[in-house]
């Protein structure tokens, strides 16, 4: 389901470990990885992954509020939005 | 597998994060139709369990979507039947009472705002529209989250100028009754030509009588996301290409709302209505109207080439907005309030952008004059002839034009008011000291123009 695919996008400086809190966080949540991106914008370092949600049992805001926690102790933004939002607004 | 671009991803959030990009507003339209009893009590109870029924859940699923997308959504609002015809058939037709009841309701079901303190006067009034604007001025100061607009003019019934004398005294009174608060009373207030029925934004929003039990209709806002697509394209970009992005940029901008109403309205169970392609500006640096006609190549707000810059932007975002919905309504046009917008109040405040360059503004934007704070002794047959004007703008050309000002009591030409919030802050605007009150005082009805023979 559409519904149940989300993109989470974090930035700040690069370092050690980023990737591998932010999916242990989502593994302990059941939230599978479909896809991750990496870029570098004006020296930040960027990373989306594509993730479901289906098979987790938590829903929608306290996956947010885990990731956004994660987040604050790498000292990274992170976003956590449902994928649609891209989709509609980008495509025809 | 689903695929995603890092490029789009990324500009999504610089538009929300950088550029102010928003759902203005999520506004339910009810009607009250079925509210209507002899008597005024009755009438008060039905309206009241009626709001409860159908918004209580408004606010909280609003904000879980603003959650799950992370888009903010700005206002949440209710609009109604104009409730000069609900009020009419009671035997003590207390609108004030049905005033105060429509605010608690607002109050109770979280809302900002409520609109539909309403009448639709552009032939003539009936009895219980007489009592109804009488009551305007005393609702508004008694109230907080209660709007208020009459109807005063159309293309097809002429100008009602009796209405628009009324409707003068009525801004004055309003703006009296509010003078420890610099007049805010009047900025709950409109008067309109062509006033529509399915329009999301305060303080003209009402339900129509011809419009469904209830729809959901969304106002979406994002002047900075249009001012910065611009910037970034080349400074010697002709006008054909600088109309393309503002359309593309259109179009992003409506999907979003498009897709956020239709979400909410099926979680409140109720029909999807419209999508209002306004451009609605914040006081906020950075998400103001004016602030995209700047990154066009003018100087300020006021410069010569203003009016041909908003007709090209007001014609391109509907072109790309109407693209992105399926069902686009309400004012969709570019907003111009002098108060609510950064570059405006900054371009009021050097003296360049004067009351008679914003009506020129007006004949080719939705909204007309709005938000304009003016001396508080400005006499009513002034602001009556300035109604007028704007009446007629809006008649002749077949469009909405409208009139917000605040007459600020006790303060001159050039002194400041602060409104606070949405509604900003503007210095106080002159307008003509000439006298126009054997014209407006002639009372009766401005005929409806020929509709042929166009220039």
């Amino acid at each position: 389901m559409s519904k149940d695919k989300i993109l989470i996008t974090i930035s700040g400086l690069d370092k050690v470990g980023i990737v591998a809190k932010i999916s242990a966080t989502l593994a302990q949540l059941s939230v599978n990885i479909e896809d991750i991106k990496q870029t570098i914008m004006q020296d930040h370092f960027v990373m989306m992954m594509l993730c479901d949600i289906s098979s987790s049992k938590e829903n929608f805001k306290l996956i947010k509020e885990e990731l956004i926690k994660s987040g604050e102790e790498l000292g990274m933004e992170v976003w956590v939005q449902r994928k649609e939002i891209f989709d509609k607004m980008h495509t025809i | 597998m689903a695929d995603f671009n890092e490029k789009d991803i990324i500009e999504t959030i610089q538009m929300i994060k950088v550029h102010h990009l928003d759902i203005r507003t999520t506004t339910l339209a009810l009607s009250l139709r079925d509210c209507i009893s002899e008597d005024i009590k009755v009438t008060g109870d039905k309206i009241y369990n009626k709001i409860i029924k159908y918004a209580k859940n408004l606010k909280k699923y609003a904000d879980d979507l603003e959650n799950e997308f992370s888009i903010p959504i700005i206002n949440k609002r209710i609009a109604i039947t104009p409730i000069s015809l609900i009020g009419e058939a009671a035997k003590n037709p207390d609108y004030v009472y049905l005033a105060k009841v429509l605010d608690e309701a607002a109050n109770e079901v979280g809302v900002d705002f409520i609109g539909g303190y309403s009448a639709l006067v552009e032939k003539g009034c009936t009895r219980g529209d007489e009592i109804f604007l009488e009551s305007i001025p005393e609702a508004l100061a008694s109230t907080q989250k209660l709007c208020s607009s009459v109807n005063l003019a159309s293309s097809k019934a002429g100008i009602n100028m009796k209405g628009v004398l009324k409707v003068a005294d009525i801004i004055k009174k309003t703006a009296e009754l509010t003078a420890d608060k610099d007049g805010l009373g009047a900025a709950k207030f409109v008067c309109f030509c062509n006033s529509v029925s399915d329009n999301p934004f305060m303080a003209g929003a009402y339900c129509g009588i011809n419009e469904p039990e209830c729809a959901l209709n969304i106002g979406v806002s994002g002047p900075g996301v249009v001012r910065w697509a611009i910037e970034n394209i080349p400074k010697d970009a002709d006008l054909g290409e600088v109309a393309n992005i503002i359309k593309k940029t259109a179009f992003k901008i409506t999907t979003t709302g498009e897709l956020i109403g239709r979400e909410l309205a099926s979680r409140l169970n109720i029909p999807f209505g419209v999508i209002d392609l306004s451009l609605a500006p914040t006081p906020a640096e950075g998400d103001s109207v004016a602030g995209i006609f700047q990154a066009m190549g003018l100087e300020q707000a006021g410069a010569h080439g203003t009016t041909a810059a908003l007709a090209m932007l007001n014609d391109a975002v509907k072109k790309g907005g109407t693209m992105a919905s399926s069902y686009v309504g309400g004012l969709s046009g570019a907003f111009i309030p002098v108060s609510e917008d950064a570059q405006m109040i900054e371009a009021a405040k050097r003296g360049v952008l004067t009351i008679d360059k914003l009506e020129a503004m007006t004949c080719v934007c939705s909204v007309g004059l709005d938000m304009i704070a003016i001396p508080g002794d400005t006499p009513k047959s002034t602001i009556a002839g300035l109604i007028a004007d704007e009446m007629a703008i809006g008649m002749i050309n077949k469009k909405t034009t409208a009139v917000r000002v605040i007459p600020v009591p006790n303060k001159k030409e050039g002194e400041w008011v602060k409104f606070g919030g949405l509604l900003g802050e503007a210095p106080i605007m002159s307008l003509s000291k000439l006298d126009s009150s054997v014209f407006v005082n002639r009372s009766g009805r401005i005929p409806a123009p020929i509709h042929s023979l166009n220039n």
